[in-house]
């Protein structure tokens, strides 16, 4: 298949410039269906943005390598055809497709830090797409490098060319990957969740920048994500993919206004709308029980040290500074802010899985903070935990059984009594007592997170921590945990301590919010406040970066 | 609402994948086979022979395997080798097992608290593991063996002294990066003591290594008793083993090459077939993780 440099008089006006018919694409034996995608059809217009949305597991990546050619040898394509300038992409030499990769057709993807080869510069990396298509000379392949580091909006592009991976941030590492994409100016970027990994602000940057060059170049991109919230903000087309078939396919417009298909409705519902005002309607303590004090957190102060020693400076990390905020009965209370603001240590610090440097923590007027590990033991049941990675915080090879008792055993609760207690938690969490003997991986990421919740539940805590316990999950996995976590609120007045990126999230369950940045709490407040009146500069900063925030619906 | 499950097999250990990729790999199958049948020829082969390990036939001493009446031969003074390679085999297959059970055991408890703990506690204790590694094990047997008496019970001390560091380490750097996870802080936040932690928690998922360990251990101790007791030092006649078969063979191996020769077999297949089955098992294992 020849490929030929686009002349002027070769310029067509094209609507679509690649077309995807009917593809099909098997999945090994074994696996939970015999398709990754099936009988799959779309098209990309020129210059415009699609995005492909859906839950993991989906299809979604596998179409994108499909078009780049880059499937694992252990899933093929049984039937379709890809469609560029005439002729069918899964019919071409691999010679071919190698001339049309980076040339015509370029890719990111989702993380950067694997993406980026570690052993050579960056600089170097951006130069080797060139020197491997036999671009220009070096000369003009280093001052072409440097251009495009500038382009993508890297600070001192020329300092920049020397650096190695390892010492960029996640943004600039995406930043990175988008130069490389670029180099050769290609016709479609395909783009697999490349902000999936990153930060808020630094998403809206990244997206900005895509659109950016989208629009100056008259690139066709195709954009996948999971998130509703990037969807509205960037897209022109969308297609909803579930379980490896499109299920809707329209404009963006008409999606979020008007969406056909179940599935898509409820995509859309299940994202956590940003919260107008306070008042909730199913918290229904009565006044005397509300408003007291479950832990009273008063300065609280950690410093992570590392290296120091004769030979180099000790590094200081101030992880948590004087943080100091309230817990209530029956209330939540949400942690919000990007990695490396100090969130997850203050949540270990609340749960004393990490000791403070300074500062007070009253449990019902026990200063808990100077406690030593063996005076605090039997106040650990109080104060329990939900974790952030459903795989790795059951241990494999316990049985859930042993999973939920093994706490309360060893607390001195009689064996019978811990296991009708598991019980009758599993029932309250939404599993049935079958799942009693059987091991963590024969279960979905949701359900671990379930058995996590019982775990947590199993001793009737005071306090319950629940570190970004949401983040890892399919938005509307996330949607039913949310809700059931409010459910045993309610039942249980206990109260939760929520720590999460996800500002929609945040706004949705927490009766209260703090906004943390580099260990300092910057603001609190009730979710109105803080979404539609933020007082600080840096929640504003946070809130403005809020993909979608336009578009998606409003829960009242 | 319940939520449904994603599986329904029953998932016993030998249903599971790792078990049916060990069954695959050739050499391990072969290896779980030749250990079989030395183990089965050890334990009832020598109700089955004409012969007694003990009965001296001086009419046919040196006589050679596969002629006349005695299988594999005699020795020089007459006493069916076919019978005294199984009764020796009985003593060196024990001793080798139950050097692998006690080293196993020392070194999984050093790894395990060595990698726990972190700080001075595995400094100490890694440089403890760093010293005995210093010592050529051989020599080390030797010294101890020319110091106590060598029935076969302190000879498998002698050998589980001088084997238990590979296991501690490998059981440390795994301990090291399991105690990260979360499932551990977890049982931290329960208030499960940190020796329960170390043996409840972390130990069963630390058995895909262990048992890998294990079965190469088992094939060097064969082969360390076999050195001792070819040496002189290690199990003493009349107790036979194969090391000192080989010891009788030294002087006769122009003329009786099959003194030696057939002990040698022995070892061989038994050193070999464990070999092949810790390969097979760490393949099986190595490729086995979560599965997300």
């Amino acid at each position: 298949m020849q490929v030929t440099p686009r002349s002027e008089s070769e310029i067509q006006v094209e609507e679509t410039i690649l077309s995807v018919r009917n593809l099909t694409v098997d999945l090994p034996r074994g696996m939970e269906r015999k398709h990754a995608v099936k009988d799959v059809s779309f098209d990309l217009p020129r210059g415009k943005i699609l995005c492909v949305i859906g839950e993991s597991g989906s299809g979604k990546s596998v179409t994108a390598n499909t078009v780049m050619g880059l499937l694992p040898p252990a899933i093929t394509v049984s039937a379709g055809q890809i469609i560029f300038r005439g002729e069918d992409l899964l019919k071409a030499s691999k010679q071919d497709l190698r001339k049309l990769r980076g040339r015509v057709v370029s890719m990111i993807f989702q993380d950067p830090l694997s993406a980026l080869n570690p052993l050579m510069t960056v600089g170097d990396q951006v130069i080797e797409v060139m020197a491997s298509h036999d671009e220009g000379t070096p000369a003009s392949r280093a001052a072409r490098a440097v251009e495009l580091l500038d382009e993508v909006g890297l600070p001192e592009p020329q300092e920049m060319m020397h650096q190695y991976p390892f010492r960029l941030s996640g943004g600039q590492r995406q930043r990175v990957m988008i130069a490389m994409a670029l180099a050769l100016e290609p016709d479609i970027l395909i783009a697999d969740e490349p902000t999936t990994a990153l930060d808020v602000t630094t998403q809206a940057q990244i997206l900005d920048l895509i659109r950016d060059i989208q629009v100056r170049k008259g690139m066709s991109v195709m954009f996948i994500t999971h998130d509703f919230g990037v969807v509205s903000e960037i897209a022109d087309e969308v297609i909803v993919m579930e379980k490896g078939l499109i299920v809707e396919q329209a404009s963006a417009e008409q999606v979020f206004s008007a969406p056909k298909h179940p599935y898509t409705k409820r995509l859309i519902a299940a994202v956590p709308g940003l919260k107008e005002d306070d008042s909730d309607a199913h918290k229904s303590l009565p006044a005397a029980e509300l408003d007291d004090i479950v832990l009273s957190v008063e300065g609280l102060n950690k410093t992570y040290r590392s290296g120091g020693g004769w030979f180099s400076k000790e590094r200081t990390v101030a992880a948590v500074q004087n943080a100091s905020f309230v817990l209530r009965r029956g209330k939540t209370l949400g942690v919000v802010g990007e990695s490396g603001s100090g969130k997850t240590s203050l949540g270990r610090l609340v749960i004393k899985l990490m000791e403070s440097d300074s500062g007070k923590m009253l449990y019902r007027g026990t200063d808990i903070a100077p406690l030593k590990e063996s005076e605090f033991r039997p106040l650990r049941p109080k104060i329990q935990m939900i974790f952030q990675d459903p795989f790795a915080s059951l241990n494999p090879r316990s049985t859930i059984g042993h999973i939920l008792t093994v706490g309360p055993i060893a607390q001195g609760m009689k064996r019978e009594v811990a296991r009708s207690k598991a019980l009758s938690i599993l029932e309250q969490v939404g599993l049935d007592g079958g799942t009693f003997g059987r091991y963590p991986h024969e279960f979905s990421g949701g359900q671990r997170q379930r058995i996590g919740i019982a775990r947590a539940l199993m001793f009737d805590p005071d306090v319950l921590v629940a570190d970004e316990a949401v983040s890892a999950l399919d938005v509307s996995i996330q949607a039913q945990i949310l809700e059931l976590l409010q459910d045993i609120q309610e039942q249980t007045h206990v109260a939760l301590f929520f720590i999460t990126h996800d500002l929609r999230v945040a706004s949705q369950v927490c009766d209260e919010i703090l906004v943390m940045h580099k260990g300092r709490i910057v603001e609190a407040g009730p979710p109105s406040q803080i979404f539609h009146a933020p007082q600080n500069a840096y929640t504003r900063q946070l809130v403005s970066a809020i993909p979608g925030a336009e578009r998606t619906p409003q829960a009242t | 609402m319940t939520a449904a499950l994603i599986q329904q097999n029953s998932h016993h250990w030998w249903n599971s994948r790792g078990m049916k990729r060990f069954a695959r790999h050739r050499l391990a199958m072969m290896g779980v086979f030749m250990l079989l049948l030395l183990t089965s020829a050890c334990i009832f082969g020598p109700y089955l022979l004409r012969y007694d390990s003990l009965y001296i036939d001086l009419p046919a001493r040196f006589s050679a395997p596969f002629t006349g009446d005695h299988y594999l031969g005699t020795d020089p003074l007459g006493r069916d080798i076919a019978a005294r390679l199984l009764m020796a085999g009985r003593i060196s297959l024990l001793v080798g097992f139950f050097a692998m059970v006690l080293s196993t055991a020392i070194g999984t408890v050093i790894g395990v608290v060595a990698g726990y703990y972190g700080g001075t506690v595995n400094s100490l204790l890694m440089r403890f593991v760093d010293a005995f590694l210093a010592f050529p094990s051989i020599f080390l047997l030797l010294a101890l063996a020319a110091f106590i008496n060598p029935s076969p019970v302190m000879i498998t001390i002698i050998i589980a002294v001088t084997s238990w560091m590979e296991i501690a380490r490998i059981v440390e750097a795994e301990v090291k990066s399991l105690r990260e996870r979360d499932f551990v802080l977890a049982g931290r936040m329960l208030g499960l003591s940190n020796v329960h932690i170390m043996f409840r928690e972390l130990l069963p998922n630390l058995i895909g290594p262990i048992i890998v360990a294990a079965t190469l251990t088992v094939a060097r101790a064969i082969l360390l008793e076999a050195y001792i007791s070819f040496l002189g030092y290690g199990i003493q006649p009349p107790l036979p083993s194969w090391g000192n078969m080989l010891n009788g063979a030294q002087q006769y191996l122009a003329t009786a090459p099959w003194l030696a020769i057939v002990p040698g077999i022995a070892i061989t297949m038994a050193v070999t077939s464990f070999n092949f089955i810790g390969d097979g098992l760490r393949d099986a294992l190595d490729a086995r993780t979560d599965p997300a």
